[in-house]
C-alpha cells in the first residue's frame, strides 16, 4: 500500500520567536530530532491542530538548514490564533512538502536577483534569500526590497540587520509605510520605492505580498522595462489536501498547490483571473 | 395561460420603454417542455424569450434579494402566493418596495415533469397582497386548491410519538446537505447563515453524525417560523423528496391554533404571533396538555 | 454468452456471497444501496436518483483519529476498505465516471482510501434499454449498449444475457445459475439501444471548442452572467452528479479525541474558497462558472481531452430552477470558436 498523502507526520515546536505583534516564527522539528522532510525553496506544509484545522504554510527557513524547518505565522484566523499561543514542546501535525518552489536551480541560476516583499509576504522569499546566501558563488548581486506598515511590523528584523545587511553583494532595502519614530531609514509605499530605486531591467525579480502590492509593484517593474518573464511570485488560495485533488485552489487548468504556488507572471497571464 | 402571458410580455415591453423599468424578472423557456428558469431580461430584445405559464413554478421573490442594489426600477412578476414572500420581506426591511414594479400574474395552478406542484395542489388563494397591476382572467381567479393545507400535518399528528419520529428519522436520512431548501427559501435571508460559518461550531458540509441533518431542518424550521409564508419552495426544490413543507405547515398550524389565524405576509404593521407577547400566551405546558407529546 | 430469466435477478444478486450495491426503491427514490432482504429492487430505471460514486467516494469518511494528551500527539490511521463487494446493474454512464474519478483519485499521490475500495469491487454492469429524455451520454463517449464491466448485463425480451470480460467477472458469474446463450439477440438489442439514444433531443451537442485551446475565451464569455443568475447556490447538481469529487476535510471533537474525516465539497458553495484575507471566486457568476469550465474545458485540458461530464443527465432532472450544464453548451456552442 502507498503511503497516503493526507495522513501527516508529527512534529514539535521547538522554538518560538515573536517577530512583530502578530507574527511569531515557530521551529519545528521531527519528534526523534532533525528535520520532518526535505524541501525546496518556495515549497509549503500543512500544519494542523487537530480540532482546530489544517492549512497550508509556506516554509521559512532554507533547505540548507539541516537542523530544522521555520514557519513564519501571521495570526489571521481560527488556527493561526491557535498557533500563537503554542509554547516550545507542543507537538502539531505537518505533512509535505507541497509545490513546486523557486526554479533556484534552473532560470535563477546565475542570475542578479531582487527580492520585493512585503509584511508577511517575506516568508516564503526568506528561504530562497538564505538557500542563495548558503550558494553564494551560484547568483549573482541581490537586492531586497522589503516593507512593512511600520518597523515593528518587519518580520525577521534582527536577521535582516546582523546578517543580510552585513554581507557583501546583497543590498537591502528597508522601507515603512509612514513615519515613526526611531527609524530614520526609507519611508513610502514598496512599489514606489521600487519605481525610486531605478533597478536596471536585468536579472530575476522575485515578488511576494499583499494583492495589491504585487499589482503596483507590477506595473513599477513594467516601467522599468522589465519583462514579465523575469519576474515571479507565489500565491496563496485556499487549500484543503494539498494535492491537487479536492478542487478548492484551482485556477484554470492549473492547481495551485500542486503547479504552482511559484508562478512566472507571463504564465499566470495565461490563466484565467481568478485569484 | 398563453393569454395572460402574452399580456404580460406586451406590458413589461412598454414599461420597458418607456423607462419606468430598466429590466424584468421573469421566466425563461428551456430546452425541454418543463424546464423553465428563471431569468433576467436588460432590454426589448431579450424579452423574445419571456415565458410565463404552468411551468412557471419558480417563487422570484428571493431572487429580488440579488437585484435590490441595481439601479434604477425592477419588474418582477408575481403569483399569488409569491407576493405573501415579497411582502413579508418587504416588512422585514430586506427589500425596498419602491425598487420593484409588481406585475401580478393570474395562476391556475404549476407544475413540473412529474405534475401538478405539491404547493398548487394545497393553494392558499389567488389575492395578490402588493401588485401595481394585475394581468390575469376569470378562469385564474377560481379556488384550485384540491386538498386542505393541513392534511399532512393532521396524518402526523395521529400518530404516537415514536411513529412520528421514524417517520422524521427515514424522511431526513436521505437528505444530502446540498442546501437548495435553505437557499431558494424566501424566509432564510441571513447575511452569513450559521450553517456556513466556520466560526458558528456548526458549520458541516456532511453529516458528523446521523442526527445532524435532521436539526439542521428542524432548527430551519423553527428559524422561520412566523416568517414562513407557506410557499413551498422548499419542497419543491429538494433533490431528495423531503417533505419538507411538513415541518413549516406543523408551526404554521400550531400558531393558528393557539395565537388565532395567522398568515405570514399579510398585513402590514401587525405585532406578529412569535414576536408580540400576551397574557394568555400558551405556556409551554400545552404540549402535554394537548396530549401525544 | 450466457443467460437467465428476468426474475432470477433477485435470486442471483441474494446468492451472491459479499456484499452487493444495487438500485432499489428508498421512499421516494431509486439509490443504489447495500442490498438487504425486503429491499426492492429496480434494475429497470435507466438513471436512478444517485450514482454509486458513494460506493468509492462516500458523502462523508473517517481519514484518521487524533488522540491528545497535553502537547502531545497520537495518530491512529482509519482502516482501509479489506472488503470484497459488487456493484450490480450500474450503467455505461456511471461507469465511464468512475473512470473520471480513478484520473484524480489513482493519479500521484494515489488516495489510499479509494484505491482499496476500487481495488475490492467487481462491476456488473447493465446495457440501458429505455432511455430517459434528459440523457445524453453519447457526447462524452459512453455507448449506453456496451457498458465496460467485469461482467456485462443485456435484457432481451424478459431475459437477462450476461457476458464476463475479467478474471473477476467470470468467476462471480461461475457461480450464477445461467444458460448457454446466442449473442445474435444481443446484437439486435445493442442495435435497438443505438437508435434509441440517437434519436434523444440532446444525443448531437456542439462540443467544438470546449478544449484548453478555447480556455480563455470561454471563460471570458459574456454569457456566464446571464446563465447563472437563476442559480441558488445550492449542491444539487454537484452531490447528484457522478463525477463531482470536491471535498472538504474538516475535524470532528467525539470527546475522547478529534475525528478527522472528510467530506463531499461544492464549488456552488459561497465558503468553498473563503480565506481569512476574502476569496477568489466571490460571486455565484464565478462559482457556477468554474463548475461547467472544470467539466468541459479544465479537466479534458488535464486529462488527454476527457469531459469530465458523462451525459447522465441527473443535473438536467435535479436543478430546483432547471440550470444545466446542457444549456450551457447550447449557449457557449452556438459561439464562433
Amino acid at each position: 500500500m502507498n503511503k497516503e498523502a493526507l495522513i501527516p507526520m508529527l512534529g514539535v515546536v521547538t522554538d518560538v520567536r515573536v517577530d512583530t505583534p502578530d507574527v511569531k516564527t515557530f521551529r519545528v522539528n521531527a519528534l526523534e530530532g532533525g528535520k520532518c522532510f526535505e524541501h525546496l525553496p518556495g515549497q509549503c506544509a500543512m500544519l494542523s491542530i487537530p480540532g482546530v484545522g489544517e492549512a497550508m504554510f509556506s516554509i521559512t527557513s532554507s533547505p540548507t538548514n539541516k537542523e530544522f524547518m521555520e514557519f513564519s505565522i501571521k495570526k489571521c484566523g481560527c488556527l493561526t490564533n491557535w498557533l500563537h499561543q503554542m509554547d516550545v514542546g507542543q507537538q502539531i501535525t505537518i505533512r509535505g512538502p507541497y509545490g513546486n518552489g523557486f526554479p533556484v536551480e534552473t532560470e535563477l541560476k546565475g542570475q542578479d536577483l531582487i527580492f520585493i516583499a512585503g509584511g508577511i509576504g517575506l516568508a516564503p522569499l526568506r528561504s530562497v534569500i538564505n538557500y542563495v546566501r548558503d550558494n553564494r558563488a551560484n547568483y549573482g548581486k541581490i537586492d531586497i526590497v522589503y516593507g512593512s506598515r511600520s518597523k515593528d511590523d518587519l518580520v525577521d528584523y534582527p536577521e535582516i540587520v546582523d546578517h543580510w545587511c552585513q554581507e557583501a553583494g546583497i543590498n537591502v532595502h528597508l522601507t515603512i509605510d509612514r513615519e515613526q519614530e526611531g527609524w530614520d531609514g526609507h519611508v513610502g509605499f514598496v512599489p514606489n520605492y521600487v519605481t525610486e530605486l531605478g533597478f536596471n531591467p536585468e536579472g530575476k525579480v522575485l515578488v511576494c505580498g499583499p494583492p495589491i502590492m504585487i499589482k503596483f509593484v507590477l506595473q513599477a517593474l513594467d516601467k522599468l522595462g522589465f519583462d514579465r518573464k523575469q519576474v515571479f511570485t507565489t500565491m496563496e488560495l485556499r487549500m484543503k489536501c494539498g494535492v491537487g485533488k479536492c478542487g478548492r485552489c484551482n485556477i484554470g487548468n492549473k492547481y495551485v498547490c500542486k503547479d504552482g504556488p511559484v508562478f512566472r507572471f507571463d504564465q499566470l497571464g495565461e490563466l484565467p483571473d481568478e485569484y | 395561460m398563453q393569454e395572460i402571458a402574452k399580456r404580460i410580455q406586451n406590458r413589461a415591453l412598454e414599461l420597458l420603454a418607456d423607462g419606468t423599468v430598466s429590466r424584468v424578472l421573469g421566466w425563461e423557456k428551456g430546452e425541454t417542455q418543463a424546464d423553465w428558469t428563471p431569468a433576467l431580461f436588460e432590454s426589448a430584445e431579450e424579452m423574445k424569450d419571456f415565458v410565463y405559464g404552468e411551468y412557471a413554478g419558480a417563487n422570484l421573490s428571493k431572487y429580488c434579494l440579488k437585484l435590490k442594489r441595481l439601479e434604477g426600477r425592477t419588474l418582477v412578476v408575481l403569483k399569488p402566493c409569491d407576493t405573501l414572500s415579497f411582502h413579508q420581506l418587504t416588512k422585514e426591511h430586506r427589500l425596498d418596495r419602491e425598487k420593484f414594479y409588481i406585475i401580478g400574474a393570474g395562476c391556475k395552478g404549476m407544475k413540473d415533469e412529474a405534475g401538478t406542484l405539491l404547493k398548487c395542489n394545497a393553494c392558499k388563494g389567488k389575492e395578490f397582497v402588493v401588485y401595481d397591476e394585475i394581468i390575469d382572467d376569470e378562469e385564474s381567479r377560481k379556488p384550485s386548491a384540491v386538498m386542505d393545507r393541513m392534511d399532512g400535518v393532521s396524518d402526523l399528528e395521529k400518530m404516537t410519538a415514536q411513529q412520528r419520529y421514524d417517520f422524521w428519522r427515514g424522511e431526513l436520512s436521505r437528505c444530502i446537505r446540498c442546501n437548495a431548501c435553505r437557499n431558494v427559501c424566501p424566509a432564510c435571508t441571513c447575511e452569513k447563515c450559521v450553517f456556513d460559518n466556520p466560526a458558528s461550531g456548526a458549520a458541516s458540509k456532511a453529516p458528523v453524525t446521523d442526527f445532524e441533518e435532521n436539526m439542521f431542518h428542524i432548527i430551519r424550521a423553527y428559524h422561520v417560523a412566523g416568517r414562513c409564508t407557506d410557499c413551498g419552495e422548499c419542497s419543491r426544490v429538494c433533490p431528495q423528496h423531503i417533505p419538507l413543507h411538513l415541518l413549516n405547515r406543523k408551526f404554521i398550524k400550531d400558531m393558528n391554533e393557539l395565537y388565532g389565524d395567522y398568515q405570514a405576509g399579510e398585513g402590514d404593521d401587525e405585532r406578529t404571533p412569535m414576536t408580540s407577547y400576551t397574557k394568555e400566551d400558551a405556556e409551554p405546558g400545552i404540549v402535554k396538555e394537548r396530549g401525544n407529546a | 454468452m450466457r443467460r437467465f430469466a428476468m426474475d432470477q435477478a433477485e435470486a442471483i444478486v441474494k446468492s451472491i456471497p459479499c456484499a452487493v450495491y444495487a438500485p432499489v426503491e428508498k421512499d421516494a427514490l431509486v439509490t443504489y444501496e447495500r442490498f438487504e432482504d425486503g429491499m426492492t429492487l429496480r434494475l429497470d430505471v435507466t438513471s436512478p436518483d444517485k450514482s454509486p460514486k458513494d460506493v468509492l467516494f462516500p458523502q462523508w469518511e473517517n481519514l484518521m483519529h487524533f488522540r491528545m494528551e497535553g502537547k502531545t500527539i497520537e495518530i491512529t490511521e482509519q482502516q482501509r476498505c479489506d472488503e470484497d463487494y459488487v456493484i450490480f446493474g450500474m450503467r455505461a454512464c456511471d461507469i465511464k465516471a468512475f473512470e473520471v474519478l480513478d484520473k484524480v483519485f489513482l493519479a500521484e499521490p494515489v488516495d489510499t482510501y479509494y484505491a482499496a475500495r476500487r481495488q475490492h469491487g467487481t462491476i456488473v454492469a447493465l446495457a440501458c434499454g429505455e432511455p430517459v429524455e434528459s440523457c445524453f451520454c453519447k457526447n462524452f463517449g459512453v455507448d449506453p449498449a456496451n457498458p465496460k464491466a467485469d461482467v456485462v448485463m443485456w435484457l432481451v425480451g424478459d431475459e437477462y444475457y450476461c457476458q464476463a470480460y475479467t478474471g473477476k467477472g467470470e468467476a462471480l458469474m461461475a457461480a450464477w445459475e445461467t444458460q448457454e446463450a446466442d449473442e445474435m439477440p444481443v446484437d439486435w438489442a445493442k442495435g435497438e439501444i443505438e437508435k434509441k439514444y440517437d434519436a434523444l433531443p440532446f444525443a448531437k451537442l456542439n462540443l467544438n471548442g470546449f478544449d484548453g485551446e478555447h480556455l480563455q475565451e470561454l471563460f471570458d464569455s459574456p454569457k456566464w452572467k446571464k446563465l447563472s443568475l437563476a442559480c441558488l447556490g445550492c449542491g444539487s447538481c454537484t452531490f447528484s452528479c457522478p463525477t463531482c469529487q470536491c471535498y472538504d476535510i474538516r475535524d470532528y471533537d467525539t470527546g475522547h479525541g478529534v475525528q478527522r474525516y472528510r467530506c463531499w465539497d461544492s464549488c456552488m458553495y459561497s465558503d468553498f474558497t473563503m480565506m481569512a484575507g476574502g476569496q477568489s471566486r466571490p460571486t455565484q457568476l464565478e462559482r457556477y462558472r468554474q463548475r461547467f469550465m472544470h467539466k468541459l474545458v479544465y479537466f479534458p485540458a488535464n486529462n488527454g481531452g476527457m469531459y469530465s461530464c458523462v451525459g447522465c443527465g441527473r443535473c438536467v432532472r435535479k436543478c430546483p430552477q432547471n440550470l444545466n450544464i446542457v444549456k450551457v453548451i447550447k449557449a457557449l456552442g452556438e459561439d464562433e470558436k
